[in-house]
């Protein structure tokens, strides 16, 4: 087992990059994602990584540069918050319709306004259905190790699509905690270069982002779609590789003591750490049949696992930490229920939103939760959300 | 698991102390967070960091709310926040005072274990100016061996470089001239 290193999550993530040996970093500084590119941009000018660091005037820059190198065939990094994310969203979609494997680091921070850098899920929410892979880290070291596991399932020729590696602004993003990396070695023998399957060169010139007309684009779409669905098996196979190298085992969906629960409850990212602390003190102290499901990967969306995993559950609380204004429920709570509607067996499903804009959720909130669910399926209660920890 | 709160003002290098603490325990071995009240840099506005100790896996993400130990980086914060908010009944305070141990109860009505040292006469003897973060480090260990004193001086030379020196004699110094009372 590697000695395990103090150091900042975000330069965790750096190290990563690094030893990915990434051709092209192209970004735009913005909390809480800047420690990230800010190191990147020091190991470029110290000589430590071999690769174009290109500082842009905008992120709608960044993503159209990132653009630019994965299509001659670099391999490509990128990470961004918020307004940022905000302000790439043209390009995002055009991306993975190019089928370009960039990996971009997203340090999850509200959207403005009120203007708030704090975290919450709002940026991401506001992608959703750009066609990117979308994986969740709880902590800093699956921060590294998904970062890393990132360029290998992004390059697979079977994915062959972008990824965003989500990460909890200022909660993980800036924290210090211990990390155990991997050496060059082991990362080289895991991570093969980058073999672009066509690239811009001006010696064999190839064209790219082409017009759709209406006789070609609703199949260009369906391939995409195809493409994202697909990518699930060479997703789990790299987790699998990478836990059978590392020991470190990943999946789309990790239950914590969710046998014989008689309510679960559902999350994603970093406060899945506190949920699990919640859970210990339910079960062990107060006598509760209570478990957790933490979602890691948000697209291609689990459905699958899901429906057999809640199968025989009587109650699911999903905790969102994004709003979708005025909706029939909070954005993850909506596709859980979507996904199982039709299903014979299927659990109660509350929705909840909390920790918006940096609120902390805590042990008491995720009590708070599981016990209003228990409450909410034994009277059935029809509703769309309901949100924690907010003053009335 | 031990659980610590900082409080100084912006650009005094709270954050650092608290940083400095955690890499000291994983270098230990054991395991460790630390984080800044995430916000914007505030300089001279009194800001607040945590850190977490414990020989487990921490889990816990939220702020700290009933920490085990807070240190007083500025005495001047002391008349504008209230330190001891939320602090453990068995816990201790380490603050960075001129006065006496007596003084600061009278004064503030500590009820709780106190450790109290002049880390700005320290700082200002050692490092010409009354930057305190590096100092404190030394009173916190004395007043909660948490961590061996001796393991915070590979992350102070690694953070501090040609100045390193100094501080970790500031430290220590610290370490020496702390004064630890129990509760009342």
């Amino acid at each position: 087992m590697a000695k395990r290193i103090g150091i900042e999550v975000s330069l965790g993530i750096s190290e990563a990059v690094k030893l990915a040996n990434v051709d092209a970093i192209a970004a735009y500084p913005i909390t809480p994602q800047t420690h990230i590119v800010e190191h990147l941009s020091e190991l470029v000018a110290d000589g430590e990584l071999d690769a174009a660091f290109i500082p842009v005037e905008s992120e709608h820059s960044a993503m159209s540069v990132c653009a630019g190198t994965a299509a001659a065939g670099a391999r490509t990094y990128t990470a961004t918050s918020s307004q940022g994310l905000a302000l790439m969203n043209e390009i995002l979609f055009i991306i993975p319709a190019l089928r370009l494997p960039i990996v971009m680091t997203l340090a999850n921070r509200s959207l403005s306004g009120p203007i708030s850098i704090w975290n919450d899920h709002s940026d991401l929410m506001s992608v959703r259905d750009t066609g990117w892979i979308s994986l969740f880290a709880e902590n800093g070291q699956e921060a590294f190790d998904l970062t890393l596991q990132s360029f290998r399932i992004a390059e697979d020729r079977r994915v062959m699509l972008p990824i965003n590696v989500n990460i909890d602004g200022f909660t993980l993003s800036h924290v210090i905690e211990p990390h155990e990396f991997l050496s060059q070695e082991e990362v080289d023998a895991f991570l093969p270069p980058y073999e672009p399957i066509i690239q811009l060169n001006p010696d064999k010139p190839v064209s790219m982002g082409m017009v759709g007309i209406p006789e070609i684009y609703f199949e260009a779409k369906k391939a995409q779609d195809v493409a994202l669905i697909e990518s699930k098996k060479v997703i789990k196979e790299v987790f699998q590789d990478f836990g059978d190298r590392f020991g470190r085992y990943y999946d789309f969906i990790e239950p914590y003591r969710a046998e014989g629960a008689e309510v679960l409850l559902l999350t994603m990212g970093s406060i899945s750490e506190t949920a699990m602390e919640a859970i210990d003190l339910m079960r062990d102290q107060q006598g509760k049949k209570v478990g957790l499901l933490r979602l890691r990967l948000w697209r291609p969306f689990p459905n699958e696992e899901l429906r057999q995993l809640l199968s025989g559950v009587g109650a699911l609380g999903v905790v969102d930490r994004a709003v979708s204004y005025a909706g029939a429920g909070a954005p993850v709570a909506t596709e859980i229920r979507s996904a199982l509607y039709n299903c014979e067996s299927k659990p109660y499903i509350a929705s909840f939103i909390a920790g918006l804009g940096g609120r902390d959720v805590t042990i008491e909130d995720f009590v708070t939760m599981a016990d209003l669910t228990v409450e909410m399926a034994a009277k059935k209660e029809v509703h769309e959300y309901k949100m924690i920890g907010v003053r009335e | 698991m031990i659980e610590v709160r900082f409080h100084g003002r912006g650009g005094q290098g709270g954050v650092t102390s608290a940083e400095m603490l955690a890499i000291a325990a994983i270098n230990e071995g054991k395991y460790a967070q630390a984080f800044p009240s995430f916000g914007p840099e505030r300089r001279g506005a009194p800001v607040i960091a945590f850190a977490r100790v414990s020989d487990r896996k921490i889990r816990n993400r939220t702020k700290v709310y009933h920490p085990d130990i807070v240190v007083v980086l500025d005495p001047s914060v002391l008349k504008i926040v209230n330190v001891e908010d939320g602090l453990k009944e068995d816990g201790v305070l380490v603050i960075n005072s001129a006065k006496s141990v007596a003084e600061l109860r009278q004064d503030y009505g500590f009820k709780t274990a106190l450790a109290r040292v002049d880390a700005t006469r320290i700082a200002m003897e050692e490092l010409g100016l009354p930057i305190t973060n590096t100092t404190m480090l030394g009173a916190l260990v004395k007043a909660n061996g948490l961590i061996a004193v001796d393991s915070l001086v590979g992350p102070l030379e690694h953070r501090f470089g040609r100045i390193a020196a100094r501080n970790i004699k500031a430290m220590q110094r610290a370490y020496q001239e702390t004064e630890v009372a129990g509760k009342e």
